[in-house]
Formats: C-alpha cells, structure tokens, sequence
C-alpha cells in the first residue's frame, strides 16, 4: 500500500512545479513565438511587409528546429543551456530547453491563424493610410484573436507534454514524479495518479480556451 | 455633417480636377517561376476626375476597372505614367509616403471588409483613432455618421447581425469618417440584391450632394450608372475606349462595348433574332431612329400621313436621364414608294436613322 499521506504533498509539489514550468514556457515561448509567426505571415509573398529572404530564412529555422524530438533536442541544447541559464539540470534549464522547442510550434500556430484573416480588412486598413505597424496590431491580431486562443490553448497541453520529459534532467514535475515514484518501481498506483492529475489539468486549459475563444468569436 | 476641417496635408492644387491620370499602365507579373507573364491590366489611360462628380467606371470582369481605381490610393503601385490626386503625384509613392493621401480618399468595397472584432460603431471610430481624435470628438462624430447612414440603433452590434445593405451603409460611414474629399465605390454595390442597391446609390447621391464629395464609381451595371453617375468610362482590356456625359454615352455609344451595356438597360433597339421576328410580321419598310428632346418625329410622321404613308410602331423605348429623354422606335412604313422614301429623308434629316434591310 502507498502512503499518501508523504506521496500526497509530494505529488503536490509536483505540481507546482508543472504548473510553474508550464506557465513561464508559455509566455516565453508565447511572445517569441508570436513574433516569430508575424514574421512569417507579414513577409509572405503579397503580403503587407513582402520580404523573400527573410521569409525564407525564418521557414528554414522553423523547418530545422520542429521536427527534432523534444528528448534529443533537450540533450543536444545541453551546452547553449549552460551558457544561459548556468546549469544543464532542474526547472529553469527545462524551461530553456522547452521555450526553444515550443516557439517554433508557436510560429507555425500563428502563422497559420492570421492567413485566416480576410486579406479585404488589411486592405480597407491600407487604404486609410494606417502604417503597417498599426496594421498588425489593430486589424491583424484582433481579427485572428479567437483562433489564436485556441491555437494556444493547443499549446499549453502541447509544453505540459514537453514538461514531463523534462523530468530526465531533473526539472522536477509530474512527469518525473511518475517516473521517479511510479513508473521505476513499478508502482501503477503512483503512475496513475500523476497521469490523472495531468489529464484534469489538461481539460482544464481546454475548457477555459474554448470558453474564452467562443467569447471572442461571438459563437 | 460638418464640413472638412482645416487646410490637410495634401496641398489641394490642381483647379477642378480631382483625379489625374496620364498615360497611365499598370502590368502585373503573374505565373509561376517558369511561366512567369506580364499582364497589362490597365493600359495608357488618360483621364480626369472632376470636383464634386460622381464618375462612373464600368466594364466587363476583367476588364482593369477595379485595378483603375486602385491605382488612384496607391493598393497597386503605378507602372508608368502620371496619376495625381489633388495635384499630388501618386506614382512612385512608398507606402509611407502614401498614408496622408489615403487619409484624404475614403473606400467602399464589394465586400464591405468590415472588421469582424469590431462593433459598427468600433469600426466607424477605428479610422478616427488612427487619426489620433481625442474620445469625446470620436465618440460625437462616430454617432454623426451613423445617424447620417440611418444606423443609429445599431451602433452596438457585430457587422455579422447586419443585412448586406446596412453593411455597406456602415462601410460608407467609416469611409467618412475623416472628412475625405474623395470617395472611392469599388463594386459597391455588386453584392446586393436590386432594393438594397437603391438604398446604398441613395446614401451614395446624399454623400454626393450634401457632402459634396466627389465619388469614383466602380461597376459592372449600367444600371447603377445610370442611377447616379454624372460622367461615365467604358473599360474594356484595360483601356477606357469611350468616355464621356452619362446622357451623351446612353444616346450615342460610340463603341460595341458601350452600346452593349446601354442595351443591357435600355431595350430600346431590336437584336439580330428581333430584328428577324419583326421581319417576318412586317412587309414595309422598317427604319430605326433616334427619338431625343426636340426631335420632331411626329411633325415628319404627320406630313407623310397627308400624302397617304402610313406608319405602325414595331418596337421602341424611350427613357429620361437626367431630365434628357432619349431612346429609339422602330417603324413601319406603308404607302407610295416616292411618299415613303421622303420621309425616310426627312427623318435621316433630323435624327439618326438606320434601315432594317428587307
């Protein structure tokens, strides 16, 4: 039998720091990943700030980085991790690790959002004289907003995923809890309980998206 | 309404004229990389919009219309050629350079583009914001212009529980909104079913004549020419082959194009397959002739009667623009072949007559 009275509190812990991980991932990657993806959208062909060489160089780092697996690319940023954040292992080091991995997840989401937006609206933006700065703040963004909630919605549970690998450089977390306590010991119980924990925390995220994405939407 | 404020940015030169193309091209380079071709949308056209008129620019899909009346804010940049705005020279611009002409240009478009995350009064006060007003001058002038497009009530609601014509009604509105001199109506009204065209070419005349905004009109209805336009080009593969007075383009088309879109609203002369019918029930000489103000028809027709030619009308129209009646009639002429053949000359006399061979 397991005594839930110690794994309890541990398992609290656990998530604190998730939930920690999750949340400063999220804004990092969040931000640089926004840019990353109006980078992309804006220097498309034909569109407001057309730009071949820079579109092209943005899709290539994008291309690179995304498909490589978050467990090897948390091992091979291993060194540029030190530089940083002074240390291979625990939370900040993951965090690191999973803003890299995420924003260019990020990028693509936006990129892909905004080429939702009516070209007509950019178009009548223009023909006020608004500057293309103006553009991408007041028309761009705005009318992509209920998307862009869900695509980010889709993020949380996507670096949630990532935190439980992180784990292996002892970044703390469910994930490494139900490594650590369950799964090496082959102890179901302790396994699951995570696993449970990170599924409710998970629909969470997902409710709340859907909420505030509808709420933007009208629908 | 107010009137415009204060002197713009735009220096206002130029007398008269608005608008000023000359010799003006636009190409496109379309295709992919290896099958890349030049497209020559719109093609050595010289003209000029005149202060305070609405000018109509129709032509068929295709034909650079609405490629024209981009040129003039600068959306699609100038090949070649000249093209100002209020003496300002629009070609060459960068889009910097641009933003204080366009501040002085409103656009309609055909699909309203209005902004989905924005309410009918957010998107009538987004231009002003942009412009800087301070909130109680915006939020004064915002109710001013959706009072003046008879939208007041819906000041609060999301453009997707507005019927296309108040759609178009809110575009108008937000269009205004910083006093422009110029109002461009990109197929404004080519979404909309024939009522709410009425109701959206009304708001347009009131903009005309209250605000005394001069209005470039993109179309592909005579109809809508016809309804408010005071001058009118005929576009056809990217040139302007006729233009002119809606009055003088409506009785004397000059080109195959014009006269196509005259009958597309007037069916006042006979197709080939009328033309055919009528034939075939009528034995006499048939001619068609021009009826307009002080075309005396009648006085000719009846001094043929007094010399025993008779006349039946086949077919014919008449319609009044712009307090100018003109149309066409199609008779038959029976009698003496000596009495008909004068007044067949009389009539070629005093109007425009063509025979309809036997």
């Amino acid at each position: 039998m397991n005594d839930w009275s110690v794994l309890g509190p541990e398992l609290l812990a656990a998530l604190g720091e998730t939930l920690y991980m999750v949340s400063v991932t999220l804004i990092l990657a969040g931000v640089l990943g926004l840019l990353a993806g109006v980078g992309l959208y804006v220097t498309r062909r034909g569109n407001i700030l057309e730009n071949r060489a820079v579109h092209e160089a943005l899709n290539l780092v994008v291309n690179f980085v995304r498909p490589i697996p978050f467990i090897i690319l948390l091992a091979a940023l291993g060194p540029v991790t030190e530089d940083v954040v002074g240390t291979r292992l625990g939370p900040n080091a993951a965090i690191f690790a999973m803003t890299i991995g995420a924003m260019f997840a990020v990028a693509r989401i936006v990129e892909q959002n905004l080429m939702s937006v009516d070209p007509g609206v950019v178009e009548a933006a223009r023909s006020m004289g608004v500057s293309r700065g103006r553009i991408i703040t007041t028309v761009i963004l705005p009318e992509a907003l209920g998307p862009l909630v869900l695509g980010y919605t889709f993020l949380v549970i996507g670096i949630t995923d990532m935190s439980a690998m992180a784990g292996a450089i002892g970044a703390g977390g469910l994930g490494d809890f139900a490594l650590r306590l369950g799964y090496q010991r082959f102890n179901d119980e302790v396994t699951w309980a995570a696993v449970a924990v990170i599924v409710v925390l998970v629909q969470l995220v997902q409710v709340l998206g859907n909420r505030l994405a509808r709420r933007i939407l009208r629908r | 309404m107010t009137a415009p404020v204060g002197p713009g940015p735009v220096p206002s030169g130029d007398g008269d004229v608005v608008v000023r193309f000359q010799d003006v091209t636009k190409t496109f380079v379309t295709g992919p990389a290896r099958a890349r071709r030049e497209v020559t949308a719109v093609d050595s056209v010289s003209l000029e919009i005149r202060r305070g008129e609405i000018f109509g620019v129709i032509g068929y899909s295709g034909a650079g219309k609405s490629t024209l009346v981009r040129l003039i804010n600068g959306l699609e940049p100038v090949t070649s050629g000249s093209l100002t705005v209020q003496g300002f020279e629009v070609a060459g611009r960068s889009e910097t350079e641009l933003a204080p002409v366009r501040r002085e240009i409103g656009m309609i478009f055909q699909q309203f583009n209005l902004f989905t995350s924005r309410t009918v009064a957010g998107n009538v006060e987004y231009p002003l914001k942009r412009a800087g007003w301070p909130k109680e001058k915006r939020r004064a002038r915002v109710a001013e212009l959706l009072e003046f497009v008879g939208l007041s009530a819906r000041a609060g609601n999301y453009p997707e529980q507005l019927s296309g014509g108040q759609k178009q009604r809110v575009g108008i509105a937000r269009a205004l909104a910083t006093n422009p001199k110029l109002l461009l109506a990109d197929e404004s009204t080519s979404a909309l079913d024939p009522e709410t065209t009425q109701e959206v070419l009304q708001v347009l005349q009131r903009v005309n004549q209250e605000l005394g905004i001069t209005i470039v009109l993109i179309t592909h209805e005579m109809d809508v020419v016809r309804a408010i336009a005071d001058r009118v080009a005929v576009m056809q593969d990217g040139k302007v082959v006729e233009h002119g007075s809606t009055v003088d383009i409506f009785a004397r088309p000059r080109t195959e194009t014009a006269r196509r879109f005259v009958s597309s609203v007037l069916h006042s002369v006979p197709d080939a397959r009328e033309v055919e019918r009528l034939r075939r029930t009528h034995r006499g000489r048939l001619v068609i002739v021009d009826v307009g103000d002080g075309v005396d028809i009648g006085g000719v027709l009846s001094d043929g009667a007094s010399r025993g030619v008779r006349f039946t009308i086949a077919y014919g129209g008449i319609s009044v623009l712009q307090e100018q009646s003109f149309g066409s009639l199609t008779f038959e002429l029976t009698g003496a072949d000596a009495a008909v053949q004068d007044v067949v000359d009389e009539l070629s006399r005093i109007t425009t007559l063509r025979e309809v061979a036997a």
